[in-house]
């Protein structure tokens, strides 16, 4: 092991690459993949919750890899979807195994991509100088739950066709422009054979937007660096490492256990992901007894459940989400890492609490014992944003941030 | 200053309150009826595939007069241990429908092993009309939901019991079962004592058929259960080797960072 491995991999171009030589000069591609992700420079305290991102981007892959061979034997039609998902699943050779791994992977995707919202949130992520950073991954995440809706539609089960059916009431009770608005965008009243082939293309081109975006997402980072755990900035040379070979092996580490949980779901536990109302084909004349959406969309669901008034349920369910793009803006203090922050800290523990409260409330939202608690839970995720954001700075007493990366273990 | 809380303590409190939905919901569900200790549940689950076998043997005999299993085909049914040959054996002896002669009539042929299993009414409308009302249920996929909806389906066929003195049916031609929601069924008992004679020797009590048949529907549900466990087992052994190989890295390339 060498103490420092960077200087071997300053010299890419010796006599012998001249072909690199000659592409690195007309598009210089080498340079920047040495400059971006093997010299880059990372604070040397990132702890698990920076991983999510690596392990968010390998998810991405799967789910392309996967997606693209699923389409191939898929049919877009209201007669023909739930059939041809049959078919994939008992007759495609491994064909199974793709829509297992798919299936797996999507909830994961949620999952990884709710722990890195978290640590944004938790560690100041969106404090200057990173808010496109925080912008450009809110604007990922709408994308990813848009495709995650669209691509739930796709199997025409009874959840696809009654989870489309709820979102269609909810957009027509904007008014003035709601009915129609549901009418452009299901290309009619009820969900239908139209509806399935808008939903098949907005899943299957999302999946490239996403990239793109990922792209942006990725290059913001790299212009501003990453946050770390203590939220100041490094300064000098020894507070940080080259993301080659440090990060990669550590992001490795975690990129294999999210591996292994995609395994024990994809192979073990399949069936924890599904809804069975899922397997009978989609009947609009027959309602099923519990409409649920997919775990990751309960908490917005349960805000829909919660207000007697569906356009007031409609906007605080989207402001929950619209919300989080003004957190850079409301948040006034200028301490990032809500280590040195006790107050904020319990208010974010109170938050996910809250979100996990309306969630459960989405999904057992016959039981009316759960209303007010819902209710309570929806007014507090508000008041964490508007109130606790913006006042809180003035009740946390004058911390003192450690000066540097490196102190932790010198002084204490 | 206020000491940093240790970070994987907060992802495990995370994961714990993730896991706090399922809980609930499990000890809401947990049912009335029966347990059975299936042989397909669990991560090392696995079909009997005699069991299925026979399974099927019921579900020809008892069920697919109502009950269609129709996103299967003939060949699918090697995964249940049946050679192509037997298959084409069994299917030879239905008759399904394939297109109308010169006067537009019906016309019928022996299966083979590319068609989808028969099923029991050509529409709808007709399926209503012969069973109270209600289309009796497609068999693909009704057995989601592996150990809980076994029970359930076992509890069915094991729940006409005596109807109470009081009982009146809501509608003509309903019966009494003690498990099915509302205790109402459109079915009648489907099993009857010695009603199939198994090949293998099997006594054919009624719970041995109930029993055969429901590892039968759960089968149809999960056709891929044996074949997915025994390469998610050689899968989960690669990667826990690799696990061990990156965290080897990780320190080995971290020894040196004070």
């Amino acid at each position: 092991m060498t103490q420092d491995p960077e200087p071997h991999l300053n010299q890419v171009s010796s006599k012998k690459h001249t072909f690199s030589e000659w592409i690195e000069k007309r598009f210089p591609v080498f340079s920047t993949f040495r400059r971006e992700y093997i010299q880059f420079p990372m604070p040397r305290n990132l702890n698990i919750w920076w991983a999510f991102g690596a392990v968010l981007c390998v998810t991405l892959l799967l789910m392309l890899a996967t997606g693209i061979f699923l389409a191939l034997s898929y049919t877009p039609s209201a007669e023909e979807a739930f059939a041809s998902i049959e078919m994939i699943e008992r007759r495609v050779p491994s064909g199974w195994l793709l829509r297992s791994l798919h299936m797996a992977g999507s909830n994961l995707f949620l999952v990884f991509l709710y722990l890195h919202l978290f640590r944004g949130l938790y560690y100041g992520s969106y404090k200057n100088p990173r808010e496109l950073v925080w912008l450009s991954g809110l604007l990922l995440m709408l994308m990813v739950m848009m495709t995650a809706f669209a691509g739930y539609i796709l199997p025409w089960g009874q959840m696809s066709y009654w989870a489309a059916n709820v979102v269609i009431q909810a957009i027509s009770s904007i008014p003035f422009i709601g009915e129609g608005l549901a009418h452009w965008l299901m290309g009619g009243s009820s969900p239908s054979d139209l509806t399935l082939h808008r939903y098949f293309v907005l899943h299957f081109a999302m999946a490239f937007f996403i990239i793109a975006v990922v792209f942006i997402h990725v290059i913001c980072v790299h212009v501003v660096k990453s946050n770390n755990p203590k939220g100041i900035e490094p300064k000098t040379k020894e507070e940080t490492l080259p993301f080659y070979p440090y990060y990669v092996a550590k992001d490795g580490v975690v990129i294999v256990g999210a591996i292994i949980l995609l395994v024990l779901l994809a192979f073990f536990f399949p069936d924890l992901l599904t809804n069975s109302e899922n397997y009978t084909p989609a009947n609009p004349l027959e309602t099923p007894a519990n409409i649920a959406p997919e775990w990751y969309f309960l908490p917005f669901y349960g805000i829909l459940q919660l207000i007697p008034y569906k356009f007031l349920g409609l906007l605080l369910s989207v402001g929950s989400i619209m919300v989080l793009f003004a957190v850079p803006w409301l948040d006034r203090s200028p301490i990032k890492s809500a280590n040195y922050r006790p107050l904020y800290r319990i208010a974010l523990f109170l938050l996910v609490l809250s979100f996990v409260m309306l969630g459960i409330v989405g999904k057992y939202h016959s039981h009316t014992g759960l209303i007010w608690l819902g209710r309570l839970a929806l007014f507090y995720y508000y008041a964490h944003f508007l109130l606790i954001l913006p006042f809180s700075a003035r009740f946390e007493l004058k911390r003192t941030l450690p000066t540097s990366l490196l102190d932790e273990k010198g002084h204490k | 200053m206020v000491k940093p809380i240790k970070n994987v303590s907060f992802l495990f409190c995370f994961l714990f309150t993730c896991l706090f939905i399922p809980l609930i919901s499990y000890a809401q569900n947990k049912p009335a009826y029966k347990q059975y200790p299936w042989s397909f549940t669990g991560i090392f689950g696995n079909y009997d595939l005699s069991s299925v076998q026979r399974g099927y043997m019921v579900y020809r005999k008892a069920c697919a007069s109502c009950h269609s299993v129709q996103y299967m085909r003939y060949a699918d049914l090697q995964q249940m241990g049946l050679t192509l040959d037997q298959i084409d054996k069994i299917a030879k002896t239905d008759q399904i429908l394939d297109g109308k002669d010169a006067s537009g009539k019906d016309l019928y042929r022996a299966a083979t092993l590319v068609d989808y299993l028969p099923a029991p009414y050509s529409n709808q409308l007709m399926a209503k009309s012969v069973n109270a009302g209600k289309v009796p249920l497609d068999f693909s996929r009704y057995g989601m939901g592996m150990g809980q909806q076994a029970d359930y389906i076992m509890a069915i066929l094991m729940g006409y019991q005596n109807p109470p003195a009081d009982f009146k049916p809501d509608q003509e031609g309903m019966v009494y079962n003690q498990y099915f929601p509302g205790h109402q069924i459109a079915m009648r008992s489907p099993l009857t004592k010695d009603g199939v004679k198994y090949a293998d020797g099997t006594p054919a009590t009624i719970e041995q058929q109930a029993k055969d048949v429901t590892t039968f529907l759960s089968w149809t549900a999960h056709p891929h259960l044996i074949e997915r466990h025994r390469i998610g087992i050689m899968v989960m052994i690669y990667v826990a080797f690799i696990a061990i190989l990156t965290l080897l890295v990780k320190r080995k390339v971290w020894s040196n960072v004070k």
